[in-house]
C-alpha cells in the first residue's frame, strides 16, 4: 500500500477546503465498480462491469471502439447514472449519490479526449480557476489571489512544464501543451483519481515522451487511469492493463500477459490464432 | 495574444474614452450655461439633450456588452429593462405633475382621469417619492431579470435559445404595456412631465444637470463593469463564455454566475432608461419593441464586444449616423442598420476597436513563438515514435 | 351560402365578393321563381284582395304618388300580400332597381345594370334610368326589414335545396312581425325538407315562447329542445326565471340546462377547431424554420420575410389576373415557393455560409437582412396593407349550427398545412434528397466523404426551408392583410413552436404548433388575446424548464453530446 501524503504538505489551506468525506482506503482500493450495467436504447454499453483500482496505481485501459471505455468514465465521474450496479470511492463513499461537480472536486478528475482549456485566459488563470476554493459567485467576486494560491499555481505549472508560459493566453498553446495544461487544471483540483482519455492522440514524438514522464510521475501520489489506443505509449507507462470488450472486462494483467491472451487476440484480430 | 492585446489596449482605450467623456461633459455644460447664445462656442440645449440621450444609450450598450461580450449571453430583450427603468422614472415624473395636468386632478395622472378611473392603482403608491422611484428603477428590472434568468439559466437555456426567449419577453411586455388596463398610459405612455426633484424639466440648467448625471452614470457603470470583468468572477465569466461545460465540470455553479451578471446588467440598463426618460420627455411601449433591443445590440457589435469601451464608441457612432441619416433620408436608415449588422458580423466580428488593436498583434505573437521554441529545446527528449499495433 | 362576407374585419375584399354575388343572385332567383310557380308549394299565392301590379292600378298609382306616406303604405301592402309575379318586383325593390313613372299612366319598371328599364311582365323596353319621368322607388330601413323575410319566404319555394335552407336560416335571424309568424306557421307542415321544416318549427316555437297561453308556451318549450340559438336560449332563460306558471318555469329550466350542456360541448369543439386553425398557421410558419433551424442549425431571422415574399407573390399574381382568382391562388403556391426558395438560396450562398458555426452572428446578420427586406418591400409596395381577394370556394363559412361555424379559408389552410407537413416528412424520409439533407445535418465530413456535395445540399436545404416559408405566406395572405410587417409578427411564435417541439423533430413541430394554437384559443375567453400570448410564452418557458430539449428531443447518443 502506498502512503498518501499529508494533504497539508501539498498546499497549505487545502485541508479546510477538501470535499466532504475522505475515502477509506484501508484495503488499498480506491475505486470499486460492481456489476455496473448501462444501456442506451437497448444497447448495453456496460454489461455487469467489475473493476477495482488500487490506491496510487497507474492503470491502462484498452479495448476496441464501443467497448464501453467512455461510458465507464462517464459513470465514474457522475456524468451518467448506471441502470444498476455500485460505484464506490474508497470503501465508504457511494459515488452514485454525488453530483458531477462534487465528484470533480477532490475525488475524480477527468481529462477529455479533446483538450478544452479557456483560450482567452492566461495559462496561470486557467490553473487559478480550477484551484480548490470557493465557487459561489459572491465569494469569487470578492476573492483576491493569496500567496498560497500563487505558490500552488507555480507548483502545478512546474509539474506540467508550462511555468514559462504562465502569462500567455492558453489559446496560443500547441496541441500537446494544451493537453498538459488540462492535466494541470485537473491537478489543481487535487483529485485522488485521474482519468485520462487518449492523452497522446495527435502529439508529436517528443510530446508523447514528456506526457509519459508526466503521467508516471503523477502516479503514486494519485491513482492514474489512462485510456489509450496507442500501444507504444501503453508499453511505455503500463504496469497493469485492463482490456474492455462489449461493456465488461475481458482480461486484466501485465501488458505481455494480456497481449498473449487468446481471447484478446480474437477480439482484436477477429479470429483465434492456430498456434494457441 | 489577441485577447491580451485587446485587454491591455482596453485599459488605455477605456481611459481615453472616459477622459473624452469627462471633457465632453465639461465642454457641453460650460458651452451651454456659461457661453452666451450669440457666441459660436455656444452649445445649444438641443445638442445637450441629444448627447445626453447618447450617453444613456452608451450605458445600455455597456450593460449588454457585460453579458454578451464577457459571459456570452446574448439578450435581444435588454430594451425591456431599459424601458422598465424608464417607466419607473416616468411614474415618478407623472406624480410630480400633481394638479398641473390638463384635468387638474391632484390625485390621478391625466390618462387615468381620461379613462374614468377614480383611484390610483396600488402599484403607483410611493412613486411620488423620488427615493422610492429610484429604488424601483433598480428593483423592478432586477427582480424581473432575476426571475427570468433563474428560469432560463437553471435549465441551461443559452445561446440562440436565450436570445429568442428574451426577444419574446420584451415582445410580450410591449403587448402588455400597450393595454390601457395595465395603468401605464397604454399607447401614449407617460409624458407631459413638468418637474424633476422640484426643478423644471424644460430649464436649460436641469437639462445640463441630467446630461451630466448621465455622463457620471456612464462613467460609474463603466468602472463597475470593469471591476467585475477584471476580478476572478470576470475570469469565470470568460471561462463560461468560451467553454461552459468545462467550467461546470470545474465545479462552478454556472447558472448562478450568469444570473448574477444578468441581474447587474439589467440594473445598469434600467439606470440608463431612468436617465433617458426625463431627457426625451416621454416613455411609451415602443421602447419595449424588439427592434429597439436589437438596435442596442447593433451598437455593441459595431463598437466591439468583449471590450467595455468599444460599445460606448459604437453607441455614439451608430446613433450619430442615425440622427444624421434620419433627417437626410429616413427611408435609408433600415438599410444602413441592416447592412451594418451584416458587415460587422461577416467582416468585423470584433467590431471597430479590432481595427485599433491590429497593429500590435504580430509582435506579441512572435514573442510567444520565441518562448515556445526555448521550451521545446529545453525539454526535447527526441524519441522517435513508432506506432505499434497489437 | 350564408355568410357572404369574409371573417376578417379589415378585409376590403368583402364588398367585391358581395358584388359578385349580387350580380348572380338576381338571374338565379328569377329563374327559381319562374320554376317555383310550377311547384306544388307556391308561396306567393295570389289573394283576391291583394294589390295589383298592373299599370294604372291603385297600388301602382300610390307608388307613383308624390306623398311619402301614400307611397310607403302601398309598398307595405305589396310586401305583406304580394300578388302573383311580384317576386321580380320585390327583388328589384330590394336592390334599388325598381323604377316608377306617373306618366302617361302609373307604371312600374325594372332597371338592369346598363340602365335600361323594362316592363315587369314582358321584355318590352320602357325607357332609361336617366329619363326624367322614371323615378327609382326608394325604401327606408323599416320597410327593408319587412321586405327581406318576404324574399326569404319566396325563396323557400326555390328548387335549389341550399337556397331553401339558407332562406330558413335567414328567416330565423330576421325580425319578424306576427303576420309573418302566422304565415310561416301555416306554411311549415307543407315543407318537404326535414331540416328546413325543423328550422321553421323552431322559429315559430321561439315566437310562441312568449305566447299568453301557458299550454302554448309548454308546447313551444318542447319544440325548441333541440335549438342552440342564442335568441331561444335567452327566451328560455327569461321563462325559467320569470314565468308565472310553475310548470312552464320548470320545463324551461330543464330544457335550458340540457341545451346549455350541448352548447358547452359545441363551444369546446369550436375552440378546438379555432385553435387548430391558428395552430395550422403557426405550423406552416414553423415548418420552414424546422428545416433551416432544426436540420441545419441556422437561425434565420429573415424567415418571416420569406413569408412576406410569398404573400406579396400571391398579391401580385392576383393583380395580374384579377378575373381568375382561383387560378391565381393555385399558381401562387409554386410561384411563392420558387420566389422565396431562390431568394433563400441566394441568402445562403451570399451570407449564411460565411457564418456556419457562429449561431449568434448568423442571428444578427439575418436580422439585418430582415430589416433590409422589410424596407425594400416598403419602398416597392408602399407601407400600405394590401388585401388579397378570396376565390369563391374559400370565401364562406361552413355553418354546422348556431354555435359552431368555421370559415372555409381557415378549413382549407388547416388541410393545406397538414398536406405540406406530410409532404415534407415524406420528402425527408423517403427521397434521396431528404437522405442527403439528413446525412449532411448529422455528419458533414462523413457525408462529404461519401460524395455528397454538401455545399449544394446546404443551399438546397435552405432554399427548401425558405420556399416553404413562401408557401406559408400564400396561406397567410388568405386570412390576413399583406404588408411589410407580415412575417415579423410570426417569427417569435414560430421559433417558440420549433423550440418547444424539440429542435430537429418535425413531429414535435406539429404537436407544438397545434398545441400552442389550441391553448391560445382556450385561454383567450378568460384573459383576452394579449394576455393569452403572454401566458403561452410563460408556459413555453416553464415547459423548457422541465424539458430543456423540447417536448420531443432527438434520441440517441450523438444528440446528448
Amino acid at each position: 500500500m502506498l502512503s498518501v501524503p499529508n494533504e497539508s504538505e501539498i498546499i497549505g489551506d487545502r485541508v479546510a477546503t477538501l470535499a466532504p468525506g475522505q475515502p477509506d482506503v484501508t484495503h488499498g482500493t480506491i475505486l470499486y465498480l460492481e456489476d455496473v450495467t448501462l444501456s442506451f436504447d437497448g444497447f448495453k454499453a456496460l454489461n455487469k462491469l467489475n473493476l477495482t483500482l488500487d490506491d496510487g496505481e497507474l492503470r491502462c485501459i484498452i479495448g476496441p471502439n464501443g467497448a464501453g471505455k467512455s461510458t465507464m468514465m462517464d459513470v465514474i465521474t457522475g456524468r451518467r447514472k448506471p441502470d444498476s450496479g455500485q460505484v464506490f470511492f474508497g470503501q465508504n463513499i457511494d459515488l452514485l449519490k454525488h453530483q458531477e461537480h462534487e465528484i470533480a472536486r477532490g475525488m475524480v478528475g477527468r481529462k477529455f479526449q479533446r483538450p478544452t482549456v479557456f483560450e482567452a485566459l492566461t495559462v496561470a488563470e486557467n490553473i487559478e480557476l480550477t484551484l480548490l476554493g470557493p465557487r459561489a459567485p459572491w465569494a469569487v467576486l470578492k476573492a483576491r489571489s493569496t500567496a498560497a494560491e500563487r505558490d500552488r499555481i507555480d507548483e502545478v505549472l512546474t509539474t506540467i512544464g508550462l511555468i514559462q508560459l504562465r502569462h500567455q493566453p492558453a489559446g496560443i498553446l500547441s496541441h500537446g501543451q494544451k493537453q498538459w495544461l488540462e492535466i494541470g487544471m485537473l491537478l489543481a483540483q487535487n483529485p485522488r483519481i485521474l482519468l485520462v482519455d487518449e492523452p497522446v492522440a495527435g502529439m508529436t514524438g517528443e510530446e508523447v515522451a514528456r506526457t509519459a514522464e508526466l503521467l508516471v510521475s503523477l502516479a503514486g501520489e494519485r491513482t492514474v487511469v489512462v485510456v489509450e489506443h496507442d500501444m507504444a505509449f501503453v508499453r511505455k507507462i503500463a504496469r497493469t492493463v485492463t482490456v474492455l470488450h462489449q461493456g465488461s472486462v475481458l482480461a486484466e494483467g501485465s501488458l505481455s500477459s494480456v497481449q498473449s491472451n487468446p481471447k484478446v487476440i480474437e477480439v482484436y484480430l477477429g479470429e483465434t490464432p492456430c498456434s494457441h | 495574444m489577441l485577447f491580451k492585446t485587446l485587454f491591455a489596449g482596453h485599459e488605455r482605450g477605456g481611459l481615453i474614452v472616459m477622459l473624452a467623456i469627462v471633457l465632453m461633459l465639461l465642454w457641453v455644460s460650460i458651452g451651454n450655461l456659461a457661453v452666451p447664445a450669440s457666441s459660436s462656442w455656444h452649445v445649444s440645449t438641443y445638442t445637450v439633450t441629444i448627447l445626453g440621450k447618447f450617453l444613456t444609450y452608451a450605458l445600455l450598450a455597456v450593460s449588454i456588452d457585460l453579458i454578451w461580450g464577457y459571459a456570452g449571453i446574448l439578450s435581444l430583450g435588454h430594451g425591456a429593462f431599459f424601458a422598465l427603468g424608464g417607466y419607473a422614472m416616468g411614474m415618478y415624473l407623472m406624480r410630480e405633475i400633481g394638479d398641473r395636468g390638463q384635468y387638474g386632478n391632484p390625485n390621478l395622472p391625466d390618462f387615468m382621469v381620461f379613462l374614468n378611473w377614480h383611484e390610483l392603482p396600488w402599484y403607483w403608491y410611493g412613486f411620488d417619492h423620488f427615493w422610492f422611484a429610484a429604488l424601483m428603477v433598480l428593483l423592478v428590472p432586477g427582480i424581473l431579470a432575476g426571475l427570468f434568468g433563474w428560469l432560463a439559466f437553471r435549465s441551461k437555456v443559452s445561446g440562440v435559445y436565450f436570445a429568442i426567449i428574451t426577444q419574446a419577453l420584451t415582445y410580450a411586455l410591449m403587448l402588455a404595456f400597450f393595454r390601457n388596463e395595465m395603468g401605464f398610459g397604454g399607447n401614449n405612455g407617460l409624458t407631459d412631465f413638468k418637474d424633476i426633484l422640484g426643478f423644471s424639466i424644460t430649464e436649460n440648467s436641469t437639462r445640463v444637470g441630467l446630461f451630466v448625471a448621465s455622463g457620471i452614470a456612464l462613467i460609474l457603470g463603466y468602472f463597475i463593469a470593469q471591476a467585475i470583468v477584471r476580478s476572478r468572477f470576470g475570469r469565470v465569466l470568460v471561462a463560461i463564455r468560451d467553454a461552459e461545460p468545462r467550467t461546470r465540470a470545474c465545479g462552478y455553479p454556472v447558472a448562478q454566475y450568469k444570473l448574477v451578471v444578468f441581474v447587474i446588467s439589467a440594473m445598469l440598463a434600467a439606470v440608463a432608461g431612468a436617465l433617458y426618460v426625463p431627457q426625451v420627455g416621454i416613455i411609451n411601449p415602443g421602447e419595449f419593441s424588439p427592434l429597439s433591443s436589437i438596435e442596442a445590440v447593433a451598437w455593441v457589435a459595431t463598437g466591439g464586444r468583449g471590450s467595455l469601451f468599444g460599445p460606448i464608441i459604437g453607441a455614439f457612432a451608430v446613433n450619430y449616423s442615425k440622427t444624421q441619416l434620419t433627417t437626410l433620408a429616413p427611408d435609408l436608415w433600415p438599410f444602413v442598420l441592416g447592412g451594418l449588422f451584416i458587415l460587422v458580423t461577416v467582416f468585423l466580428p470584433k467590431g471597430l476597436i479590432s481595427l485599433l488593436g491590429r497593429r500590435k498583434k504580430p509582435v506579441e505573437e512572435s514573442e510567444t513563438m520565441v518562448i515556445n521554441k526555448a521550451i521545446k529545446q529545453e525539454t526535447s527528449v527526441a524519441a522517435d515514435r513508432k506506432t505499434e499495433v497489437l | 351560402m350564408t355568410n357572404h362576407t369574409r371573417n376578417h374585419p379589415q378585409s376590403s375584399a368583402a364588398p367585391i365578393g358581395l358584388k359578385r354575388f349580387r350580380r348572380w343572385i338576381a338571374p338565379i332567383l328569377t329563374l327559381c321563381l319562374l320554376l317555383g310557380a310550377t311547384l306544388p308549394i307556391s308561396v306567393a299565392q295570389a289573394d283576391p284582395a291583394s294589390p295589383s301590379l298592373a299599370a294604372g292600378s291603385p297600388t301602382v298609382s300610390a307608388i307613383a304618388s308624390d306623398d311619402a306616406m301614400t307611397r310607403s303604405q302601398a309598398i307595405k301592402a305589396l310586401i305583406l300580400q304580394p300578388p302573383a309575379g311580384a317576386a321580380d318586383v320585390l327583388h328589384a325593390l330590394d336592390r334599388g332597381m325598381l323604377y316608377v313613372t306617373a306618366k302617361p299612366v302609373a307604371r312600374l319598371g325594372i332597371a338592369d345594370a346598363a340602365g335600361k328599364i323594362s316592363a315587369i311582365d314582358s321584355d318590352e323596353i320602357l325607357g332609361n334610368t336617366s329619363d326624367a319621368q322614371w323615378q327609382p322607388v326608394s325604401i327606408n330601413n323599416v320597410i327593408r326589414i319587412q321586405l327581406r323575410p318576404r324574399l326569404d319566404l319566396m325563396a323557400l319555394a326555390s328548387p335549389d335545396v341550399s337556397k331553401r335552407r339558407d332562406a330558413a336560416q335567414d328567416l330565423f335571424s330576421a325580425r319578424l312581425t306576427p303576420d309573418y309568424i302566422h304565415e310561416i306557421k301555416a306554411l311549415e307542415p307543407k315543407i318537404k325538407d326535414a331540416d328546413v321544416q325543423a328550422n321553421l318549427r323552431k322559429l315559430v316555437a321561439g315566437f310562441e315562447l312568449n305566447d299568453a297561453d301557458p299550454k302554448v308556451r309548454l308546447a313551444a318549450i318542447a319544440d325548441v329542445a333541440d335549438a342552440l340559438d342564442p335568441e331561444i336560449r335567452a327566451k328560455l332563460a327569461n321563462l325559467a326565471s320569470n314565468d308565472n306558471d310553475p310548470a312552464v318555469k320548470a320545463a324551461a329550466a330543464k330544457t335550458l340546462d340540457a341545451i346549455n350542456t350541448r352548447v358547452a360541448g359545441w363551444q369546446f369543439l369550436q375552440n378546438l377547431v379555432f385553435g387548430l386553425s391558428l395552430g395550422s398557421v403557426l405550423l406552416l410558419a414553423a415548418i420552414g424554420l424546422a428545416i433551416t433551424f432544426g436540420v441545419m442549425g441556422v437561425i434565420n431571422m429573415a424567415h418571416g420575410e420569406m413569408m412576406m415574399i410569398g404573400a406579396y407573390t400571391t398579391w401580385l399574381l392576383q393583380q395580374l389576373m384579377p378575373n381568375h382568382l382561383t387560378a391565381a391562388l393555385f399558381l401562387a403556391i409554386p410561384s411563392a415557393f420558387l420566389a422565396a426558395g431562390i431568394i433563400g438560396m441566394a441568402i445562403e450562398r451570399g451570407l449564411i455560409r460565411f457564418l456556419y458555426g457562429r449561431p449568434l452572428e448568423t442571428l444578427l446578420a439575418t436580422f439585418g437582412l430582415s430589416l433590409m427586406l422589410q424596407q425594400a418591400a416598403r419602398i416597392i409596395f408602399t407601407p400600405l396593407n394590401r388585401a388579397v381577394a378570396l376565390p369563391d370556394f374559400m370565401s364562406n363559412s361552413w355553418v354546422v349550427n348556431p354555435v359552431f361555424a368555421i370559415t372555409y379559408n381557415r378549413l382549407y389552410i388547416l388541410i393545406f398545412s397538414l398536406t405540406v407537413f406530410f409532404g415534407l416528412l415524406l420528402l425527408l424520409k423517403r427521397s434521396t434528397f431528404g437522405l442527403r439533407i439528413r446525412a449532411v445535418a448529422q455528419n458533414r465530413a462523413m457525408a462529404r466523404a461519401c460524395g455528397v456535395r454538401s455545399n449544394w445540399i446546404d443551399a438546397l436545404t435552405f432554399g427548401l426551408g425558405s420556399g416553404i416559408a413562401g408557401i406559408a405566406g400564400v396561406a397567410l395572405a388568405q386570412i390576413t392583410n399583406v404588408g411589410p410587417n407580415l412575417g415579423q409578427s410570426y417569427i417569435v411564435d414560430s421559433f417558440m413552436v420549433v423550440v418547444l417541439g424539440g429542435v430537429g423533430n418535425l413531429w414535435g413541430t406539429l404537436v407544438a404548433g397545434m398545441g400552442i394554437g389550441v391553448l391560445n384559443k382556450f385561454l383567450e375567453p378568460y384573459s383576452g388575446a394579449v394576455l393569452a400570448k403572454v401566458v403561452v410564452l410563460v408556459l413555453v418557458i416553464l415547459v423548457i424548464q422541465k424539458r430543456p430539449r423540447g417536448l420531443f428531443p432527438q434520441k440517441g447518443r450523438a444528440a446528448e453530446e
